[in-house]
């Protein structure tokens, strides 16, 4: 009987011996390949045709590609990479094998926008991830919200942005405010009387007392937006005629261009300067776009700035 | 001892070459010309990269289902069909013996039928690129990788066959292939989790068969060469994990009752 | 000299769904096989008779107990070189020729390669397949496997050849053969072991038999020893049916054909019998001892609880 122990201890050493071996070459291997340079020529298919191959079995095939979007971006961006070639086409693979994998649309939006070395750098490409999303997924409110930041912030484009949140807002549960952020994107896009509607039924609709000073304020800001707007045309029309600006609003009035002097929302006086029409005291009109002075009217659009004023009220 | 071991290496060839075993030969064959007929017509730019992809990957796939069919069947057949009693009982053959020789057996098919198949693969390529050079002696390294694949789904489905029914091995065989081909996104999986789970997924995870390095089909289609290093490494794993494969289906086996 | 010894072997199985169940296949058994004697070793299916063999070749592993097999030990796989093995029903490769599938098994029992040949075919010969010596097995009959078994069973030139039920499956003709074989080499001086369920066969090669019966050993010995040992009654023939009374009260069974009655008794009453005969006017015509068969004393051992061994 310990002849025969001896044997099945022998044979148990010798297999947990070549297992370890085993695993060490494991190691061995991922590290070499891992140096591979032409890793990002890696040729992948088409992801339909990994859906079919994937003989209905594409979830478990999407988790998979889903953790190698993870790993590839974590092992790019800690080399401090400036291209991210592959990301792009694993999460079209990711996310055709699972349509409805909504982290591969949230976060990879996030890894795709963002600027070298901290993300691909691809905010058009980000924008049609999140749009497959919304297809795939039109009752997820994140992924609206998701899109209209990308449009807002990386592509500069508020009108598309304010319509991601525009739409996104219908759908059930979604945030209150990215109504709120539709109808701020809006204004700032000049459609100033689709801003004024949103912003009055923001004002109707809610009781948040927050919600409601901001959209008070929010609504002053428009209507000194129209005024500016209008007035500056009159200004305009009136140097036409009398072949130079007017000096005042007093001249202006006289020839009967205007009945009295123009007041903003706050009863202050609208400056004239140099022909150009100016709010009096423009910190009591934190979103105007129009009616700036002059040295700060140089960017018609709000930044990042913008964002965190709109969050913060 | 070889001598032994070599008589039962030669008879398992032997059986699966009358077994019509070759007889995927001739599909190989009508695959081969068609696609470089066909890919000729498809385009100029990519003709050869599909043709070699098509190619290697039969190569490939053929092998392994005849390493399934025919490795699972090994061991459990001659229990089966009493043809063990006449080698084992009454011949002076080891046990490990006979393990090793069906093994040598099995990977001599394969190899014979791979180095065939190449033969036409690399006729296809030179037929579709108009000559061959250096460019092509990647597709050496994919093809040596591919019998390395073969040499480890033998020892897998042969490990099977010492235990199991026929039917059972071959799900565990494919299953196996089919897992270690994702080993690295195991190995991925693991390391996402925490604490005991992490440590006992790891070892799960480096435990599984690594097909994923072996397999070099699309990048050597690109032209890319393989590294010198990563030739090195999987000789190396190939070698050491089939011993591991081996040894366990011997320890069985040795201790198995041959009702 | 001694060919097998077998000191306490014995073999349990664990059975049942959760392997909780303990079968024995064979319970201590303890045997000896002499050098160059016929042995049967007989039993109904499913006495153990395979599963000894299957101990004795290295198969199955014992549950305890020993044996030595020409002076080695079990686990001696050397000692194979010596021994030959028909299974019982055998199958072979049927890809293979019987030329080849003798070449292969030689190889295997490392016959050296200048005798090989001459081997095969001289085994061959001896079974008569010397004309199907290329024909693939899978177009061969079941006699002819039969015949292919035992041929491969000696062409290593074995001292000792064990034979699991040889004669089964074959027509008269093949038995006949058969015997004529292990007879033929038993004469060379091979040691002969073989296990059987037909009784004829092993009445008329056996130097010696044991009995088998649910894994146990029900008895051994002589086959002429065995069968003195069962047998004992005379039939007994006269005229004259008013001796009938008579007889039958002395426990003879009688069977009357007209005047002429049978009467079978044990031979110990043959002289009260004849002297009752001749008080009754019997006219005796004939006296013989009945020919006890070693159906007889297999039947009578397997019945027995107790094994009876009879050393000679």
């Amino acid at each position: 009987m310990s002849r025969d122990l001896r044997i099945q201890s022998c044979y148990a050493l010798l297999l947990t011996a070549l297992l370890a071996a085993s695993t060490v070459l494991v190691r061995q291997i991922d590290r070499a390949r891992a140096d591979e340079p032409l890793q990002e020529v890696l040729y992948i298919p088409s992801p339909k045709v990994v859906q079919r191959m994937s003989l209905g079995y594409s979830g478990l095939i999407a988790d998979i590609y889903w953790t190698r979007v993870v790993q590839y971006f974590g092992t790019k961006h800690k080399a401090q990479a400036k291209q991210y070639l592959l990301l792009e086409p694993l999460l079209e693979m990711t996310t055709t094998l699972d349509p409805q994998l909504l982290p591969a649309y949230e976060f990879g939006s996030v890894f795709l926008a963002q600027k070298p070395p901290e993300g691909a750098g691809s905010p058009q490409g980000a924008a049609r991830l999140v749009e497959k999303g919304i297809r795939e997924n039109p009752a997820s409110w994140r992924l609206y919200y998701d899109l209209g930041y990308i449009y807002w912030l990386e592509l500069k484009d508020p009108a598309k942005a304010a319509d991601a949140f525009e739409r996104g807002s219908h759908v059930a549960g979604a945030h209150p405010w990215m109504r709120v952020m539709a109808a701020a994107l809006t204004a700032h896009a000049g459609e100033t009387e689709t801003a004024t509607y949103m912003w009055t039924n923001i004002l109707n609709s809610t009781e948040d007392a927050n919600l409601r000073t901001n959209a008070v304020n929010r609504l002053r800001c428009l209507r000194v937006d129209s005024e500016v707007k209008i007035l500056q045309e009159r200004t305009e029309r009136y140097a036409k005629e009398a072949g130079r600006p007017p000096a005042n609003w007093a001249e202006m009035i006289s020839s009967g261009w205007l009945r009295r002097t123009p007041t903003d929302p706050k009863n202050n006086p609208y400056l004239l300067v140099n022909g150009r029409v100016q709010v009096s005291r423009p910190e009591l009109f934190p979103f105007i776009t129009r009616g700036l002075p002059a040295d700060r009217a140089a960017t018609d659009l709000p930044g990042a700035g913008g964002y965190a004023q709109t969050k913060a009220e | 001892m070889t001598g032994r071991l070599l008589a039962i290496a030669y008879n398992t060839f032997r059986e699966a070459v009358r077994d019509r075993v070759l007889y995927n030969l001739i599909l190989f064959a009508m695959l081969m010309v068609g696609a470089s007929l066909l890919v000729g017509q498809i385009s100029l730019e990519i003709n050869r990269i599909v043709l070699i992809n098509l190619g290697l990957t039969a190569i490939s796939l053929f092998g392994i289902v005849i390493a399934i069919l025919i490795g699972i069947g090994l061991v459990s057949k001659e229990i089966e069909k009493k043809t063990l009693y006449t080698v084992l009982a009454a011949r002076p053959v080891r046990r490990w013996e006979f393990i090793a020789g069906k093994f040598a057996g099995l990977v001599m098919t394969l190899t014979v039928n791979a180095l065939l198949m190449s033969v036409g693969f690399f006729a296809a390529v030179l037929y579709v690129s108009h000559g061959l050079g250096r460019v092509d002696l990647p597709l050496l390294t994919a093809i040596y990788f591919i019998l390395l694949e073969f040499v480890l789904i033998t020892a897998l489905a042969l490990l099977f066959s010492t235990f199991s029914t026929p039917i059972f091995s071959s799900i565990f065989a494919f299953a196996i292939f089919a897992v270690g081909t994702f080993s690295e996104d195991l190995r991925g999986f693991a390391q996402m989790a925490t604490g005991m789970t992490r440590w006992v997924m790891s070892g799960a995870a480096y435990l599984v068969p690594n097909f994923a390095a072996l397999n070099v089909i699309s990048r050597v289609a690109h032209d890319a060469p393989v590294e010198p290093r990563l030739i090195l490494l999987n000789t190396l794993y190939v070698v050491v994990y089939t011993g591991a494969v081996l040894t366990a289906s011997v320890w069985i086996f040795e201790r198995r009752n041959l009702k | 000299m001694i060919a097998i010894e077998i000191q306490g072997l014995e073999k349990s199985y664990k059975t049942g769904f959760f392997r909780n169940k303990l079968k024995q296949g064979l319970k201590p058994l303890t045997l000896t096989v002499t050098e160059g004697e016929v042995f049967g070793y007989l039993g109904p299916n499913g006495a153990g008779k395979t599963t000894t063999l299957k101990l004795l070749l290295g198969l199955v592993f014992p549950s305890g107990g020993s044996a030595k097999i020409l002076g080695r030990d079990l686990g001696d796989i050397d000692v194979k070189r010596q021994i030959g093995f028909l299974p019982e029903q055998p199958y072979f490769y049927d890809h293979l020729t019987p030329l080849e599938l003798l070449d292969y098994y030689a190889r295997l029992s490392g016959v050296e390669p200048r005798d090989r040949k001459r081997q095969i075919e001289k085994s061959l010969s001896r079974v008569g397949l010397t004309d199907s010596g290329k024909t693939q097995l899978r177009k061969f009959s079941k006699g002819m496997l039969q015949r292919v078994g035992i041929a491969q069973a000696i062409v290593h030139d074995p001292k000792l050849v064990l034979l699991d039920e040889p004669m089964s499956g074959l027509d008269p003709v093949g038995r006949r053969e058969v015997r004529d074989l292990v007879q033929e080499l038993n004469e060379e001086g091979k040691t002969i072991f073989f296990s059987t369920h037909i009784l004829s066969d092993a009445e008329t090669l056996c130097d010696r038999v044991a009995v088998l019966n649910k894994g146990e050993l029900k008895g051994v010995g002589v086959v002429a020893d065995l069968l003195r040992e069962v047998s004992g009654d005379v039939e007994v023939v006269w005229s004259g049916a008013q001796a009938i009374p008579v007889l039958s009260a002395l426990g003879a069974r009688c069977h009357a054909t007209g005047d002429v009655v049978r009467a079978v008794l044990p031979e110990r009453l043959l002289d009260t019998a004849v002297d009752a005969l001749r008080r009754n006017q019997g006219r005796l015509t004939s006296v013989t001892p009945v020919r006890a068969t070693l159906e007889d004393y297999f039947l009578a051992r397997i019945g027995d609880e107790n094994p009876k061994v009879v050393n000679a």
